[in-house]
């Protein structure tokens, strides 16, 4: 009796926990949209910040889409798209390698892969902003899409290997004395089958590669080829104390990936915790 | 029949070896171009001394590396490292694995309280940079009106450098805590709910099952988490570089943050990627000597 009573106060100490980490959380959203919504002048004038907007005010919102930001916009998406199709290509075929084929060093090369998830990608930028400039991509967008690839690729194959481990061997027996070949087998069985995991790699890269700072900061430089993260970057120096008008940039860089997650909630979480209970 | 199976079973194995060999281009492709040859170059380019931009370099041999060791900005810099590192330790782990309890238990009925606590994950820290620079404003940020309970007149945190580190390990915590949260939790899912039911018909108390069951069996996860935290608080580049630039004078400054400063801004290629091959090499010592240690305990 003693110890359901201690356990209960104990339960109602981790609720309160929860609220409070939940508030902590959700506060600087709220802010940050609330004061996309308001006038600088409002903001100003208010004595604290945790007043309601007055009014819908989208005069910030009309702005900033009227201005540089589609540009940004559209590199994004261009670096994301091309940069996640060629990503899972390489990614499937390399798992199905791994959980598939047997030869003697697949083990090894598996392991150089699942061993570059620990390299600092910080360690690589110099060369390959050498590199970039070399080959003359730099100041382009489709520049970016190689290290994007090269650094996701490590966690994918990991997750995306395990994943294809756990689909029965059976149906690909059954296609094999059929006759059909390897690359059919992965085409027409292994593909389709993966496609839960793949959904989850495309949901968690592009949300890596849609927020990737460090490389589009080095290898871009003007505003035709450089993506969203950097769109907030030179904002904050051209409206710089206009601070409704630096939310609406947030709100509107992270809105594309927040409405991404409401519709695949399940799957992301699903997906990382794949690569979780593996790990 | 003999020489015809091993005729069959030697085509097999060649198939296997071309179709592997074909399906692994890609990935060699991007791993030995981005990857290994980077490492290899940085630490090549570690012995120049060079712009980065002028045909001409001087080739300087260790040279480099004798002003890194006496360089007081990269000590420093290893010193902040160290610090955030134990500090995310201390405060992420905890926090996660507590919140993924919670929602383990609240199971369904916590599906609102699990979306608000993912929201952090999906917004760059660039954009969390620049929001929590705005809250901790000394006039219109959040932090002031905390502040203003306890003294007449609030300063920003990240413009003292007392205060500053503190104030950016907040902001990570903020934002990284979510990440371990799933991860547990994750693990936490996949205890079989029997296990649950078999204690309980023991008569163990829900915090018996707790630290006498679930935990041990989560070990392995805490493991990886651990790593991984390590690994990551040694990488950090984005935030503090937006929330404070390294500043205010260099109480911020980090490993990653300096190199790129002297690679991009001061222009030293040179001694930019001789910061950045000590970077890798402490970052491979310091997970390979968590993951040894950790799997000697294991053994015990």
């Amino acid at each position: 009796m003693k110890t359901s009573k201690r356990f209960s106060f104990a339960a109602i100490i981790a609720i309160i926990f929860a609220i409070a980490w939940a508030l902590v959380t959700a506060f600087p959203f709220l802010f940050m949209v609330f004061t996309s919504i308001k006038e600088q002048k409002e903001l100003f004038k208010s004595s604290t910040i945790f007043a309601l907007p007055k009014s819908f005010y989208l005069g910030n919102y009309i702005e900033i889409l009227t201005g540089n930001f589609v540009m940004y916009f559209k590199n994004s998406i261009l670096v994301c798209v091309v940069g996640l199709i060629i990503l899972i290509a390489s990614a499937s075929m390399a798992s199905y390698v791994f959980s598939r084929l047997k030869f003697k060093i697949n083990k090894l090369i598996f392991g150089i892969v699942i061993a570059c998830m620990a390299i600092p990608i910080h360690a690589t930028l110099i060369p390959v902003f050498l590199l970039t400039k070399e080959v003359g991509l730099y100041d382009n967008p489709l520049g970016l899409i190689g290290p994007y690839i090269a650094f996701n690729l490590p966690l994918s194959v990991f997750i995306l290997t395990g994943f294809m481990k756990g689909i029965p061997v059976e149906i690909e027996q059954a296609a094999d004395v059929d006759g059909a070949s390897k690359v059919g087998i992965f085409l027409e069985i292994m593909l389709p089958l993966s496609v839960p995991g793949l959904a989850t790699l495309a949901i968690y890269n592009g949300i890596n590669m849609w927020n990737e700072f460090v490389y589009a900061f080095v290898l871009t430089s003007s505003v035709k080829s450089r993506t969203l993260p950097l769109a907030i970057w030179e904002y904050q120096g051209q409206y710089g104390v206009n601070i409704p008008m630096v939310m609406t940039i947030l709100t509107l860089s992270a809105l594309p990936m927040i409405i991404a997650f409401v519709i695949f909630q399940e799957k992301l979480i699903k997906g990382m915790m794949a690569g979780a209970v593996k790990g | 029949m003999g020489v015809k199976r091993r005729t069959l079973e030697n085509s097999r194995k060649r198939s296997t070896a071309i179709v592997a060999t074909i399906f692994l281009l890609p990935i060699a492709f991007f791993l030995i171009i981005y990857i290994f040859r980077s490492i290899f170059y940085t630490f090549q380019i570690s012995t120049l001394d060079w712009n980065g931009v002028s045909k001409s370099n001087t080739f300087i041999g260790l040279d480099n590396w004798k002003t890194l060791i006496s360089d007081k900005t990269f000590l420093s810099t290893i010193k902040n490292n160290i610090i955030m590192v134990i500090a995310c330790l201390i405060i992420q782990m905890p926090i996660a694995l507590v919140l993924a309890y919670l929602l383990d238990w609240a199971n369904k009925r916590a599906k609102f309280l699990k979306s608000i606590y993912f929201l952090p994950l999906l917004m760059s820290s660039v954009a969390i940079g620049f929001l929590f620079k705005q809250l901790f404003d000394s006039q219109f940020g959040l932090m002031a009106v905390f502040m203003k309970f306890f003294i007449d007149t609030p300063f920003n945190l990240l413009a003292n450098d007392k205060t500053a580190i503190w104030a950016v390990i907040g902001v990570i915590c903020w934002q990284f805590v979510p990440f371990y949260m799933v991860y547990y939790f994750a693990g936490l899912t996949s205890i079989s709910t029997e296990l649950y039911e078999a204690a309980i018909i023991d008569g163990a108390k829900r915090h018996q099952y707790i630290f006498r069951i679930s935990l041990p069996i989560l070990s392995d996860t805490i493991k990886a988490a651990t790593i991984m935290c390590i690994v990551g608080s040694l990488k950090y580049f984005d935030l503090i570089y937006v929330m404070t630039e390294g500043g205010p004078s260099g109480t911020t400054e980090l490993m990653a943050t300096y190199m790129y400063k002297s690679a991009f801004t001061q222009m030293k290629m040179g001694y930019g990627s001789t910061i950045a091959s000590a970077m890798f090499i402490i970052i491979t010592v310091i997970s390979l000597v968590t993951f040894k240690m950790m799997h000697i305990k294991e053994e015990k």
